[in-house]
């Protein structure tokens, strides 16, 4: 099959990349590029779902954030070793996220959007109401001690890249198979027609509910994986603010791609981090982009090229 | 011996709102032969359908597949057993190509084994004439490929009983002609519940017709004994002479 | 404070809130009701009316009282007019898609927001309130001497806050008056049924949908206009009447007025009620899983058009 080996070879190439820009870029950008890398996590997460399943949830930050603080307490609080504390912080995101997925899944379409935004914004005054363990809005920092992993220093900056790198490649490698496999491309077709995949003989809610896990368990992993490399967990991190980030990478990268998240993250990243250097009001970038995408490319950057010029890309 | 029934119902009855859709249906399905089911607009006939295929639920009443009471199933649990339905409306995925529509009905049998999917999805396409359009995008096709289409999805199941409502609606003559002939080619090797307007599909393919009217059985037989009955005449018959 | 006083000064305090939330929420329950879809950017309207208050009443002088009445014209009718321009520009042009028009309002919300951080800046100015008497309230009590009245300490409101509540229930009902007897209520009552049909007859949908995405928004103005001279303006003020318009708006059933004020109240003085004697953090934390839940296990709150 050749769309498959394209696939695969825009996969790799896309790694390989990403791999050389440490070498390339001066250290600036080697530093944006690994925070570019940790979101496109959490973005890859919530493409899965939003943009595969067709399920827009409005409270991803929930997911991200119980990966976050699921590892970062664990890891300050109860001293786990690392990799274990890591593990926790996914596990705790998928636990979540099955939790909501159950409740929220009797519903859909906006009221599915708001049930989730509702549940995810209950999680964040839930942190500032146990401010005591969490510290609140301020937050928390992991000492550099507790940021090695078998000897290697995440803190410095060939550890951080590496670690983002790696963690990043799993995730794009595995969800891309995932994606084309019977499981996902059931969940393509229940985004297409949930009605007529039911009376395929697929058990829809459950697959949705599958998919809601999956998705909150990369995202929580993104979590996780962002205290581990930037040292900082804070309730910042689970306002709406963060669920909002996530629809508009991956609508501006494109839904329902495998590239489009990081496409998404990385465009998204370098126009809030220009515009920060001449205002503070950052965020009308992001507002004025989610207007112009959402009247004039509903399918994003990598969906037009799809439209246009790839139509084998996953 | 007489006829096995692969499926029954007693007793079916949907209310909606206080009006009955359908009352105390008692319905019969023989093994490996073509039933269809006719009345007029209105007699009930979709609902019926929906609710031995489990899209709609049953006000009360049971339906039964090969011996087993399987009322409290829902759908997709009905479909895994072997029950294969087509929509009225036209329902595929657009966005996807005649392959994938198919294999994704296919695939569920299949457990994993894509080379297997893929020679399955090759088959039945050929066999409803779609063969070389497999690539292109089921939203693009006609009204009446894409009705090939979901008699496609459906056979991909290789069900043991297919549910098909209303196929040959909105298709040329030519595309009924061809309907008719591929239900021919199916006779004895798959038990099909056709619900149908068009007289001359039912009469030339059907072995047997049940006869609904405002939601009840009004009469059951062969397709000659039917077109005797004085009250199907009354009811159905004689003003749909004209149509088609 | 006993707990009798205590009490009433919470349900007076849960009254004003109600008052301004029953004018946000319904804004936001009318856009819902005729044109189906949920403006996310409902707050930013509120806070809009807020700065623009403050604006207004800096640059009238004269007595407090002619700054805020200016206001009270200028704000609702400008903010009215800036939505009523969203929908021209965005929302028809998207066709009111329920999923589109959500990510689109998410976009208005962070346009308007940061436009007013980089006009207005990052810090809260009040609204002098037009009068603000302080009233002290009696209390009474079966004491040792039979029924008595006394004054307890710290028992108190103001004027203008039960100018509040009677303003809004003023507006309120000018509304109703509105949407159940004039042609203009009529016309909208149309487009909400059937707007195709509306459209067949002869009812201009487009620019009836304009004016009523208008008027949602000129009432969390108005909403807001009330609210500055009790709370500040800032520009990040949007984000609670938004979430509460929403809860409101749900518990009543979306697009049902009488619904919508009985959840306004029930909403508001709960608000207060428990602020007052538990820690706000947890009320709201009840609040929204409330509402998830109503959302999980009663839909038609949503869609139906049911009061609770």
């Amino acid at each position: 099959m050749t769309a498959s080996r394209k696939s695969m070879g825009l996969h790799l190439g896309v790694l390989v990349v990403l791999a050389a820009l440490f070498f390339i870029l001066p250290p600036y950008h080697t530093g944006n590029m690994a925070r570019i890398m940790v979101l496109a996590i959490y973005a890859m997460g919530y493409n899965f779902l939003f943009g595969y399943t067709g399920l827009l949830s409005l409270g991803h930050a929930l997911f991200f954030a119980a990966g976050m603080y699921g590892f970062g307490m664990t890891v300050t609080q109860l001293g786990l070793p690392v990799p274990v504390a890591f593990a926790f912080g996914i596990l705790a995101a998928a636990v979540v996220s099955l939790v909501i997925g159950l409740l929220a899944l009797r519903t859909s379409g906006v009221a599915f959007m708001i049930v989730t935004l509702m549940f995810a914004q209950a999680g964040y005054l839930t942190i500032l109401y146990f401010g005591e363990y969490t510290r609140g809005d301020e937050g928390f920092v992991i000492k550099q001690a507790q940021r090695t992993v078998a000897g290697i220093d995440l803190t410095s900056e060939a550890g951080r890249y590496g670690a983002a790198f790696i963690l990043f490649a799993i995730c794009f490698l595995l969800l891309a198979r995932l994606v084309q496999s019977p499981f996902g491309r059931t969940l393509i077709a229940i985004r297409e027609n949930e009605e007529r995949t039911r009376m395929l003989g697929y058990d829809a809610t459950r697959l949705k509910l599958q998919a809601i896990v999956v998705s909150g368990a990369v995202s929580g992993m993104g979590g996780a994986t962002y205290a581990l490399l930037f040292g900082y967990v804070g309730a910042t991190f689970a306002t709406v603010q963060y669920s909002i980030f996530p629809l508009l990478w991956v609508l501006l990268g494109g839904a329902g791609t495998t590239v489009g998240p990081l496409i998404g993250v990385l465009f998204m990243f370098y126009l809030i981090d220009i515009s920060s250097s001449y205002t503070d009001a950052y965020m009308l970038i992001a507002g004025v982009v989610l207007v112009l995408l959402t009247m004039f490319a509903p399918q994003g950057l990598a969906g037009e090229l799809r439209k246009r010029v790839m139509p084998w890309l996953p | 011996m007489a006829t096995v029934n692969i499926l029954h119902t007693s007793g079916l009855t949907k209310t909606y709102a206080g009006i009955k859709a359908n009352t105390d249906v008692d319905f019969e399905l023989a093994q490996g032969k073509i039933t269809a089911l006719i009345g007029p607009n209105g007699a009930g006939k979709s609902t019926f359908v929906g609710m031995v295929s489990g899209r709609i639920e049953a006000t009360r009443g049971q339906v039964f597949f090969e011996g087993k009471d399987i009322s409290k199933l829902p759908a997709h649990k009905r479909i895994q057993l072997g029950i294969a339905y087509t929509f009225q409306i036209t329902s595929v995925f657009p966005g996807l190509t005649l392959h994938e529509n198919v294999a994704l009905a296919a695939r569920r049998a299949f457990r994993g084994d894509e080379a297997a999917v893929d020679a399955k999805v090759r088959t039945v396409l050929t066999r409803v004439g779609l063969g070389e359009r497999a690539n292109q995008i089921a939203g693009d096709q006609s009204y009446g490929h894409q009705r090939l289409l979901e008699i496609a999805m459906g056979f991909a199941q290789d069900p043991k009983v297919f549910i098909l409502d209303e196929p040959t609606q909105g298709l040329a003559e030519s595309e009924v002609q061809d309907f008719i002939q591929l239900m021919k080619s199916l006779a004895g090797e798959v038990t099909i519940l056709l619900i149908e307007h068009n007289m001359t599909v039912v009469m030339e393919t059907a072995d047997h017709i049940t006869v609904l009217d405002q939601g009840m059985v009004l009469a059951n037989g062969t397709p000659s004994e039917i077109h005797e009955n004085a009250a199907v005449q009354a009811a159905y018959l004689g003003t749909t002479d004209a149509e088609d | 404070m006993e707990f009798g006083p205590h009490l009433m000064l919470a349900s007076l305090e849960g009254a004003v809130i109600a008052s301004i939330l029953a004018l946000t929420a319904m804004g936001l329950s009318i856009v819902f009701g005729v044109m189906r879809v949920v403006n996310v950017a409902h707050g930013e309207f509120f806070m809009l009316g807020a700065v623009i208050a403050w604006w207004v009443a800096s640059h009238v002088g004269g007595h407090a009282a002619f700054g805020f009445l200016a206001a009270l014209i200028i704000a609702p009718l400008f903010v009215g007019a800036m939505a009523a321009g969203v929908d021209r520009l965005i929302l028809k042009r998207i066709e009111y898609d329920p999923d589109r028009t959500i990510v689109g309002t998410i976009g208005v919300l962070y346009i308007i927001q940061q436009t007013t951080l980089m006009t207005f800046g990052p810090d809260a100015r009040p609204v002098e309130a037009p009068f603000n008497t302080r009233l002290a309230l009696p209390w009474f009590e079966w004491g040792e001497n039979g029924f008595a009245m006394f004054w307890p300490w710290g028992l108190s409101t103001t004027s203008y806050k039960l100018f509040v509540i009677v303003a809004a229930a003023v507006i309120l009902l000018a509304l109703w008056m509105l949407i159940t007897r004039t042609k203009l209520g009529l016309i909208m009552r149309a487009t909400q049924q059937d707007s195709e049909t509306a459209q067949a007859f002869g009812v201009p949908v487009g620019r009836v949908y304009s004016w009523v995405f208008g008027l949602g928004a000129g009432l969390a103005a108005i909403g807001a206009v009330l609210v500055v001279p009790i709370q500040q303006a800032h520009y990040l003020m949007g984000h609670d009447p938004l979430l509460l318009s929403f809860i409101v708006v749900i518990i009543g059933g979306l697009g049902s007025l009488p619904g919508t004020v009985i959840a306004a109240f029930l909403i508001g003085m709960s608000d207060g009620i428990i602020s007052v004697f538990f820690s706000p953090t947890l009320a709201k934390i009840f609040a929204t899983l409330l509402v998830a839940m109503v959302l999980v296990f009663r839909p038609q709150g949503l869609m139906g058009r049911r009061a609770p």
